[in-house]
């Protein structure tokens, strides 16, 4: 077949997937830009051209400046611990011990339970009166009274984090797993021979194997942090005294519950724009490391 | 060989140990909190394991009486199982082509990247015109429409995933049956479908465990029975006034369930789905 009418075949077997991705991704987001130049509320007028107004009012409002500083917070401190545990583990599973195979198999549960399901959980856990932590945190002594760990501004952020990071350094841990298994064990053998001791052989021979999946695991983390908004809104709502308030809580609340569709629109893309800008300063990192390991 | 002490031994099992608590506490904890009765619960000090086990509460939330606690979570039930089949079925008759015509026909490929790009999207971009549209299709509150919207995320997985599938069976194989007399879609179902069959059930298991996880645009654009997901549901036990937190816990177990037995089961796939595509990209 010639090499246009292939191409042909290729646009016409593309264009069911197209059509559908214009309609409920390509148009809304269109829309979404529309809307940020206009005064439009949820119900009621499709309202007035304000020109850049709300950008220039999200920009400098302190609700937005406060909420991103939570949100990168939120996101860096999570991400780190995650990357971190999750190497750690994996070093460790990669170890010769007793059940290492069941352990293994259970490395998948935090991942498995649902966002939901495991954001009540943890509010469970954090229960002020009746919850485990507390009850447990006294029986052993660390603890003179029941504290509410979701409901004072000092913990809750770090509660928060602390839930995050049981649900997803686990995934981290399998995924950094199979690339040590991919190293070769002549290799590790070798570097024993030539006298390198356990942190050179980390940092020389294991880690060259570990830096392309923990990076593209480290990018995918990072964007999902950035957006988080369930684990947040089943747990704490942003509070108490927004001090849990992220990002997408600020737009949810700004465009579905005060019903401001056009200053939450314009909310929306500014924080399109710092996932996107996000994204691509690690695609540079990505082929840069790349380059190096290659 | 490499010769391990016995005090290296000792400290590995220790960590061993410590990670197989982290990992197994709190999931245990909800167990033992859905069959708890309500007293041991709320006992000062708490009562860590129950002296009488009380499997009643899944009876109650499995049951279908009318208007009561369980009726309501059966009705979710279905409606995640409802809404997360369909985005399913149909990201995969979406993907499916785009994804061997990516594969098979690399200039076009461009296009299949911006398709995945969209993963970057916040969903607070899409939300107010979806609620509009939906709103204006009548599609508000309906497992049709959550489902329509569950393709924003579904479709660019699936696409993404598929295609890793597709090229890594061999175009000659393709070619062969071509040109033993066979046409393009006699050769895709009999050679090329089967052969991504694997591909398929991976993609297949991951967008429905997506779409069972989902709670943002369910959240929104849901808002009573006839729509509601579980993971609205379990929402909104944890934050109304329920006083038998044991409950709360067993919609949790229950919830929990598929997608931790589809992840024991299904492990080793999921996880060279994920590197796999991962590695790749």
């Amino acid at each position: 077949m010639s090499g246009t009418s292939m191409t042909t075949r290729a646009w016409l077997l593309m264009l069911p997937l197209l059509a559908v991705m214009i309609a409920v991704i390509g148009w809304p987001l269109a829309d979404t830009v529309g809307l940020s130049f206009t005064d439009a509320k949820l119900v009621g007028t499709a309202g007035n051209f304000v020109g850049i107004d709300n950008y220039v009012k999200t920009l400098t409002s302190s609700n937005f400046q406060r909420t991103l500083t939570t949100t990168t917070i939120f996101a860096v401190i999570s991400v780190f611990a995650e990357m971190v545990l999750g190497v750690l583990a994996a070093l460790l599973l990669n170890q010769q011990f007793y059940g290492r195979t069941l352990l293994r198999g259970l490395m998948i549960l935090p991942w498995a339970l649902p966002t939901v399901v495991n954001a009540t959980l943890w509010r469970l856990i954090y229960n002020p009166e009746y919850g485990a932590l507390n009850a447990a945190l006294m029986q052993i002594g660390m603890l003179d009274a029941y504290r509410s760990w979701l409901g004072e501004p000092g913990t809750a952020l770090a509660s928060l984090i602390i839930a995050d990071c049981w649900k997803n350094f686990p995934l981290v841990a399998l995924i950094a797993l199979a690339a040590l298994q991919a190293v070769p064990r002549d290799i590790t053998a070798a570097s024993l021979v030539d006298g390198a001791g356990p942190f050179a052989r980390f940092r020389f021979v294991i880690l060259p194997y570990l830096a392309g999946p923990l990076i593209v695991a480290l990018v995918l983390r990072t964007i999902e942090a950035f957006k988080v908004f369930d684990i947040i809104w089943v747990m704490t709502r942003g509070g108490p005294a927004n001090s849990t308030r992220t990002l997408s809580i600020l737009v949810y609340q700004e465009a579905f519950s005060f019903q401001r569709a056009g200053s939450g629109a314009s909310l929306a893309l500014i924080v399109t724009l710092l996932v996107a800008v996000l994204a691509a300063a690690y695609a540079v990192l990505v082929r840069r490391t790349a380059g190096s390991t290659a | 060989m490499e010769r391990k002490s016995f005090l290296f031994s000792f400290f590995i099992h220790a960590c061993a140990l410590l990670l197989a608590v982290i990992i197994l506490a709190p999931v245990a904890w909800l167990f033992i909190m859905s069959i708890s009765p309500a007293a041991d619960l709320t006992a000062k000090p708490l009562v860590w394991w129950p002296q009488t086990v009380d499997f009643s509460r899944y009876g109650i939330l499995l049951s279908s009486v009318e208007n009561s606690a369980g009726a309501a979570f059966v009705a979710s039930l279905v409606n995640s199982i409802l809404v997360a089949g369909m985005a399913t079925i149909a990201a995969l008759v979406l993907a499916i082509p785009a994804a061997w015509a990516v594969s098979r026909t690399p200039s076009v490929g461009w296009s299949l990247y911006m398709v995945i790009a969209t993963y970057m999207l916040p969903p607070v971009a899409l939300a107010v015109p979806l609620y509009f549209g939906l709103a204006h299709l009548g599609l508000l509150n309906s497992v049709f429409g959550l489902a329509l919207v569950y393709l924003t995320i579904l479709a660019p997985f699936t696409t993404w995933l598929m295609k890793s599938g597709f090229d890594a069976i061999p175009k000659e194989i393709e070619a062969a049956a071509m040109m033993d007399g066979a046409g393009l879609f006699a050769t895709l179902r009999i050679i090329t479908l089967p052969l991504a069959a694997p591909v398929m059930a991976t993609s297949a298991l991951f967008a429905f465990l997506l779409a069972w996880d989902e709670f943002f645009y369910a959240l929104l654009f849901t808002s009573d029975l006839r729509a509601k997901t579980l993971t609205v549901a379990i929402a909104d036990l944890a934050g109304g006034r329920v006083s038998d937190y044991g409950l709360i816990a067993t919609a949790g177990v229950l919830a929990a369930l598929p997608p931790v037995v589809i992840g024991l089961v299904m492990q080793r796939a999921l996880i060279s789905g994920l590197t796999s595509g991962g590695v790749k990209g």
